[in-house]
């Protein structure tokens, strides 16, 4: 066996072009580089698809037209006629997140939203952005947001923390959610990937057959997972618009 | 829905009528519910749902602990105010879990959507 192929190894930030401005750190990494392969993805996507864009659509028209639509769906189902100014965030941020989930499917590529700074850096941004959002819509009646109406005062006390950590966790369990799902999947493809080699011919077409199949489950995953952050970002924005 | 805008053998002035039939099918209540029903709700396995609940327990737990923390460092009140927020904390994980078990609304109030899929509104 090989030393030193930990099946984490794959989450490792190398640095490649080392950049230090005023003391901080801001390399371009690994992670960086595997972004701007996304964006650049995503925009030749788009832009490709709509070049010629034609009242029959073909495949690739076809594909960016189907998930426009897929988005504005579900803004206009989650959120409501309000939600339009916030389709372009909402949409950008899944189209982020899905094509940066399938290049980390190719063989010897890095995914970035493996990383919690990543997604949390996202999730911390949406939250922000919400609660802005209903600050600015609601003012004052924001706070009312954290005492559910028909509760008597005295339990204020006690419900309004609570209350507020709920709110607050919100973050924390959008990143999580998507960050541990990717590292989950890799390492677990690459722990099944380990065995094949290490049971040999005897017995090792069995851990294979689990990679083909992981392998699979692990692109429904990176759809999956893109779709229920986009959904809760609509889902948040629901409420910071239309406050009970 | 790529499948029904190949129109194979229609001459080009024909594309208009297409076009509004097109539209047609695309606004018509069946496949308005038909994207309801399968846009809105995340398709759960177990497996799936039991990540979420524990992420949202935890994630309550983790910020209960972070304030209460944060508290006790800037007043100096001991280990007191974190055990408290500690407690608060997994109260609100258990009610993240709640409010995603009765939608797939994680949301804080109970603002969800009259004509939400789910059926069971919290009041």
């Amino acid at each position: 066996m090989a030393e030193g192929q930990s099946p984490l190894a794959q989450f490792e930030i190398k640095t490649l072009v080392p950049i230090e401005i005023g003391g901080i750190d801001a390399s371009f990494t690994n992670s960086s580089l595997f972004m701007v392969l996304t964006v650049i993805t995503v925009s030749l996507f788009l832009i490709g698809g709509m070049r010629r864009s034609s009242m029959v659509p073909g495949r690739w028209q076809s594909m960016a037209e189907l998930s426009y639509v897929f988005i504005a769906n579900m803004v206009k189902d989650n959120v409501g006629s309000e939600g339009r100014p916030y389709f372009p965030f909402i949409f950008t941020i899944f189209m982020f997140i899905l094509v940066g989930n399938f290049w980390g499917m190719m063989p010897y590529s890095f995914t970035f939203t493996s990383h919690i700074a990543v997604t949390f850096a996202m999730a911390f941004f949406v939250f922000v952005g919400v609660t802005l959002i209903a600050i600015a819509k609601h003012k004052l009646h924001f706070l009312t947001f954290f005492m559910p109406p028909g509760v008597p005062m005295v339990m204020a006390p006690l419900l309004v923390p609570i209350e507020i950590i709920s709110y607050l966790s919100r973050p924390i369990s959008l990143s999580v959610r998507l960050f541990a799902n990717m590292l989950a999947g890799h390492t677990l493809l690459k722990v099944f990937a380990g065995f094949i080699i290490s049971l040999g011919v005897a017995a090792g077409w069995l851990p294979f057959v689990f990679v083909v199949a992981l392998t699979g489950l692990e692109f429904v995953i990176a759809f999956l997972q893109a779709f229920v952050f986009a959904i809760l970002t609509c889902l948040y924005l629901n409420d910071a618009l239309h406050l009970h | 829905m790529t499948s029904d805008s190949d129109p194979s053998g229609q001459s080009p002035k024909d594309l208009d009528d297409f076009g509004q039939k097109l539209k047609k099918a695309r606004e018509s209540e069946e496949t308005r519910r038909l994207w309801k029903s399968n846009v809105n709700k995340a398709p759960n396995s177990a497996l799936g749902l039991a990540f979420r609940v524990s992420v949202e327990l935890v994630s309550a737990v983790a910020v209960g602990f972070a304030i209460g923390w944060g508290l006790d460092w800037l007043l100096g009140t001991g280990p007191w105010l974190m055990v408290v927020f500690i407690i608060l904390g997994f109260a609100a994980g258990v009610l993240n879990v709640y409010r995603m078990a009765v939608g797939m609304n994680n949301a804080i109030g109970y603002s969800e959507k009259d004509d939400a899929s789910t059926t069971d509104k919290v009041e």
